[in-house]
């Protein structure tokens, strides 16, 4: 018989569960573990470095994939053979694959050897010969995976035999074997593949010996191949590229080609094992897209475990990477900041990495405070949350993300971004009236104002096409553009508008009216069309034209329709251009500009169309030195003959902005290098801890939620009880 | 019945067809297949001979819809529109123009689409037609007016507004939930919370306002004053015969969306991170590749007609009087 005290009412057993229900919210709240965590709890401590990615990579084809986005990832798993130094600045080559840096031997039309200070117009064809370092190992991979015969283990694969099968991590047998030359050159054979369309051909047929004739060769046998076939490029040989033994392979270029060096640092000659292209080549395999494309093979520290471009890529270490050392020497100031702690010790420090899709820039830089990514760039959205400018104009973090322990590091991108002119255009491009149209266009479109309005500070104002810290660029008053500006007191000064207006009628148009015609001066501007800001942009750029009497036509379109017409010559002026250096030499700029180089003449990169002889002339002794005083002068003359016709506004260059966690070490900006997560590290405890008390659950506004709702049922019960009562009157009525 | 469905299976030729030359017609209007070769091949140093190399090898070299190389039937059937097309209305949907299979995505792509889109359904339909029962029984009350006003202003905040609002409060004010993200699995669960929750709350002005409409109209029927004599209660007539009544209009509006919901949404996928169909299309756009768009154009069709046919027969389910 049950005693009294333990017979419940109703409303104590209503009690019981509202204490239940908050003893379960108050130990969630005290647990040890965020509730707002997007990774799984087992994760919590794992040495795992969490980065984010806003637009899925389309390639990873070492051969194709040339944007930023891809090469972070193509960067970490393929080892070209050679790499930059992470610490030292101006950059530098060091080896990777290879054991030492290439040095060209120089040989003449008979194909004799030339001593090494022979005149480059006298050099008939040069030769890399690259050795590898020995015992380089892949990663491990079903295309290494060999049967009881011998034979290659996954061929022939049917739908069925790939049930279950989602990656190439999920094939029972895996191997692996050690690196050979002949992988790199037949990585060089895939950049002429009419089945790989790589981006770099076009370059490349220009240097490397027979490479166009190859791509020839190539599309011929492709065409003669049955449907469902592909090319086989073991069969296929040039001169162009050999493998002399099993360590050893050679590129012959065409006369002298200096910067061949850094296209060796570039994923586009990493090496690429013949197994891999057999074992992707089936057609079974595609239709689940599992290929080259998407799961890499290369010997590099990372490999790609998972790949869902939709959501996440995930990098572990490869079982099989050969080891390499954190590096011991740096640039100045790298020891003081710790930067050389680790040095000698063996790579990577970071077992894992997780890439996650953000796609929008609030999630993302949420999740970064909220300790939920380890680095992270700085929207525009999001500047003024994190970066106070001093008066100086320097910047620093704000005191929020000071206390968090953040740290900011900035750094000028080797890149340009320019407004520039159509030189072919009967108005704006030629000499004398139109370079002063020109010249007091470049003064009146204030860059300085364009880069803190529109881009909260995070550029330099370009002088000419040289970024900072690229051999040859200028600084001070040496650097500076004599056209658009003054030396005045140790600074750079605008020129003033009278200046522009002077110019502006010198070259015709005094008012910004054509004195023949009286006409008032009508100029196109193509711009692609892009984010919300493009239409302040254009009102902006607007004003500047304004500021000389010009009426500027905005012409907005897409991406590609406005690279069409770039391409064909058919604009006047164009806006959104800009370059992205692949090399750290001065030659990756200046040739934007050489006339052979011509978009219009010749399908190149010299979008402006822009044509000089003595620039020319200059940019081909240059082209072919090496760093010293005498290219140095050449670089100058060059220089100084551009920034006097002005066939660009010369805009700015980048500067980046990268958040690190107080909890990630050896973080220091390489705008060259892609593969620098080996040198990263982390300290996970530190970084559980501080996510837990960072992300402790807020309960309270949920319980006056819950308060609001019942206080806003009130008068709803009492209505009800009001009619009922109503209704029972009338009925006893 | 059958016979009906045939027929309208053998309608939906013709629109399918009309469908996709609409689509081709459109598309290459803004685009050319120099335009989407460009996209393809990036923005930097690229020939006009990997343009060429690129549109021969994804068959984007061949006239739009007549071959003058070809003779007889083949001067149609060896274009871009006929090789595009055919596979497509087979079903068959290739490869995009970045490489990659289609049907492979989509597979892959339409469980995150609907783990979204119907728990977002059924909790939205069940919070809005509560509501607009309710505010059928407090009906012309203060309740009731102040109810339609609130909805009003629901309906007039832009669904962005939720889903920053929603993120900024539950997931860093609050911090309750990621702000983003998705995972496979029951982890999905906590990834799903925020944007069903903001899925409902943002459909509750519009829903709730339908729904009272509905009712109401139930309500003024005669089986409800019928009720009402027999000294039946407001909320059994309302919960009970009225939600009965008023389901048919509500069902028949509801089968209709359920074929799309493997479309996905757009904004709320792109926002939560969620890899679904939704933000496939809007990728596919953004990139300008066809073969994608195409596809899921054509899937959108066929999944509309279906979601008509299904209503079609729905009908005949839920009143008996109706025979097809």
């Amino acid at each position: 018989m049950p005693c009294a005290t333990c017979v419940r009412t109703p409303s104590a057993r209503r009690g019981a569960l509202w204490a239940l229900l908050w003893l379960a919210i108050v130990l969630g709240a005290g647990c040890e573990r965020p509730w707002n965590s997007p990774y799984p709890d087992a994760e919590r401590a794992s040495d795992t470095l969490y980065r984010a990615f806003t637009e899925p990579p389309r390639h990873l084809d070492p051969a194709r994939s040339y944007a930023t986005d891809e090469v972070e990832f193509t960067g970490q798993i393929y080892e070209p053979p050679l790499q930059y130094h992470y610490l030292k600045r101006p950059y530098q080559l060091e080896p990777l694959a290879a054991t030492r840096l290439p040095e060209p031997q120089y040989l003449d039309a008979d194909g004799d050897p030339l001593p090494a200070d022979t005149p480059p117009e006298d050099v008939a064809t040069s030769v890399y010969t690259i050795e590898i370092e020995p015992g380089v190992r892949y990663q491990p991979h079903p295309a290494f995976a060999r049967g009881p015969d011998g034979a290659p283990r996954y061929r022939d694969l049917s739908p069925a035999d790939l049930e279950g099968i989602a990656s190439p991590a999920d094939f029972t047998h895996q191997a692996s074997r050690t690196l050979r030359a002949s992988d790199y050159v037949h990585q060089i054979k895939r950049l002429a593949s009419p089945e790989v369309n790589s981006p770099i051909l076009g370059v490349m047929s220009e240097h490397i010996v027979g490479l166009a004739d190859f791509a020839e060769r190539l599309r011929a046998a492709r065409d003669k191949l049955a449907p469902g076939e592909h090319l086989d490029l073991t069969r296929h040989d040039f001169e162009g590229a050999r493998a002399v033994d099993d360590r050893h392979f050679e590129i012959r270029v065409n006369g002298v080609y200096p910067q061949l060096r850094y296209w060796l640092a570039m994923p586009f000659f990493a090496p690429m094992p013949p197994e891999a292209i057999a074992f992707y080549n089936q057609d079974a395999l595609a239709a689940k897209n599992i290929g080259i494309d998407t799961f890499p093979v290369g010997t590099g520290p990372y490999m790609l475990t998972e790949n869902n471009p939709n959501r996440r890529m995930v990098l572990e270490t490869n079982p099989n990477f050969h080891g390499e050392r954190y590096p011991s020497e740096g640039a100045p100031g790298d020891r003081e900041a710790g930067l050389l702690e680790d040095a000698g010790r063996a790579l990577p420090f970071i077992d894992r990495v997780v890439f996650s899709l953000e796609k929008e820039s609030i999630p993302y830089w949420n999740k970064f405070l909220q300790g939920y990514y380890d680095s992270s760039g700085i929207s525009s959205d999001a500047f003024g949350e994190a970066i106070r400018i001093d008066a100086d104009g320097d910047p620093h973090l704000t005191e929020t993300m000071a206390e968090r322990g953040m740290r900011l590091a900035t750094t000028v991108l080797p890149a340009i971004y320019y407004l520039g002119f159509n030189m072919n255009d009967e108005v704006v491009g030629g000499d004398d009236d139109a370079r002063k149209l020109r010249q007091a266009i470049s003064i009146a479109i204030d860059y300085e104002s364009y880069v803190a309005i529109f881009l909260n500070g995070r550029g330099l104002v370009a002088q000419d096409p040289l970024p900072p810290g690229l051999f040859g660029a200028r600084e001070g008053e040496a650097g500076t553009n004599p056209v658009v500006y003054d030396w005045v007191d140790g600074e750079r000064r605008r020129k003033s508008i009278e200046v522009a207006r002077e110019l502006l009628a010198e070259a015709g148009y005094p008012g910004g009216t054509n004195e023949e015609t009286g006409r008032p001066l009508l100029l196109n501007l193509d711009t692609p069309a892009s984010g919300p800001e493009f239409k302040s942009q254009m009102d902006w750029m607007r004003q500047q034209f304004d500021k000389l009497g010009i009426q500027l036509v905005v012409r907005a379109t897409t991406w590609s329709r406005f690279q069409q017409k770039t391409a064909d010559g058919n604009v006047q002026l164009f806006f959104g251009s800009g370059w992205m250096g692949d090399y750290p030499d001065p030659e990756n700029f200046l040739f934007l500009l050489y006339g052979p180089n011509s978009a219009a003449e010749n399908n190149g990169q010299n979008i402006a169309n822009y044509q000089n002889d003595t620039f020319d002339r200059l940019f081909r002794r240059m082209r072919d030195m090496d760093n010293g005083p005498k290219r140095r002068q050449l670089i100058d003359h060059m220089i100084d003959i551009v920034q006097r016709d002005a066939p660009w506004v010369w805009g700015m260059y980048p500067r980046q902005y990268g958040l690190y966690q107080s909890w990630l070490a050896n973080t220091k900006p390489n705008a060259m290098a892609n593969n620098t997560i080996k040198y990263l590290d982390i300290d996970p405890a530190a970084r559980a801890d501080k996510r837990l008390a960072w992300n402790r659950p807020v309960l309270w506004p949920l319980a006056a939620g819950a308060g609001g709702l019942l206080v806003l049922l009130l008068p709803g019960v009492w209505i009800h009880r009001r009619r009922e009562h109503r209704a029972v009157r009338r009925t006893a009525r | 019945m059958f016979a009906y469905i045939v027929r309208r299976a053998l309608y939906a030729i013709p629109v399918l067809i009309g469908v996709n030359l609409i689509t081709f017609l459109l598309f290459f209007v803004v685009n050319t297949p120099d335009d989407i070769a460009r996209m393809q091949l990036g923005a930097k140093r690229v020939t006009p001979e990997a343009i060429d190399t690129w549109k021969a090898t994804h068959g984007y070299d061949r006239p739009y819809f007549h071959n003058a190389e070809e003779s007889g039937l083949a001067a149609f059937t060896d274009t871009l529109f006929f090789q595009k097309s055919v596979k497509v209305m087979a079903f068959d949907f290739g490869r995009s123009d970045g490489g990659r299979s289609i049907a492979a995505d989509i597979q892959a792509r339409m469980g995150p689409s609907l783990a979204l889109a119907i728990p977002t359904l059924l909790v939205g339909m069940a919070v809005n037609i509560t509501f607009g029962l309710l505010l059928v029984f407090f009906r012309s009350t203060a309740i009731d007016w102040g109810g339609v006003v609130l909805c009003v202003v629901l309906m007039s905040i832009s669904p962005l507004f939720y889903i920053i609002a929603g993120q900024f409060v539950a997931g860093k004010l609050m911090n309750l939930v990621p702000i983003s993200g998705y995972a496979g699995g029951w982890d999905m669960a906590k990834f799903l919370v925020l944007p069903v929750v903001i899925g409902v709350v943002s459909g509750i002005g519009s829903g709730t306002r339908w729904y009272r409409t509905i009712f109401m109209e139930e309500y003024g029927k005669d089986y409800v004053r019928t009720a009402r004599a027999k000294g039946m209660g407001d909320l059994r007539i309302l919960f009970v015969h009225v939600l009965k009544n008023g389901m048919i209009p509500i069902l028949t509006g509801v089968v209709v969306l359920l074929p799309l919901l493997f479309m996905g949404s757009l904004i709320m996928e792109s926002f939560f991170g969620i890899p679904g169909l939704g933000s496939y299309t809007i990728e596919a756009i953004q990139n300008q590749d066809f073969a994608i768009v195409r596809a899921m154009v054509f899937l959108g069709s066929v999944l509309y007609i279906v979601g008509l046919l299904l209503t079609d027969i729905s009908y005949t389910l839920f009143d008996p009087r109706i025979r097809l």
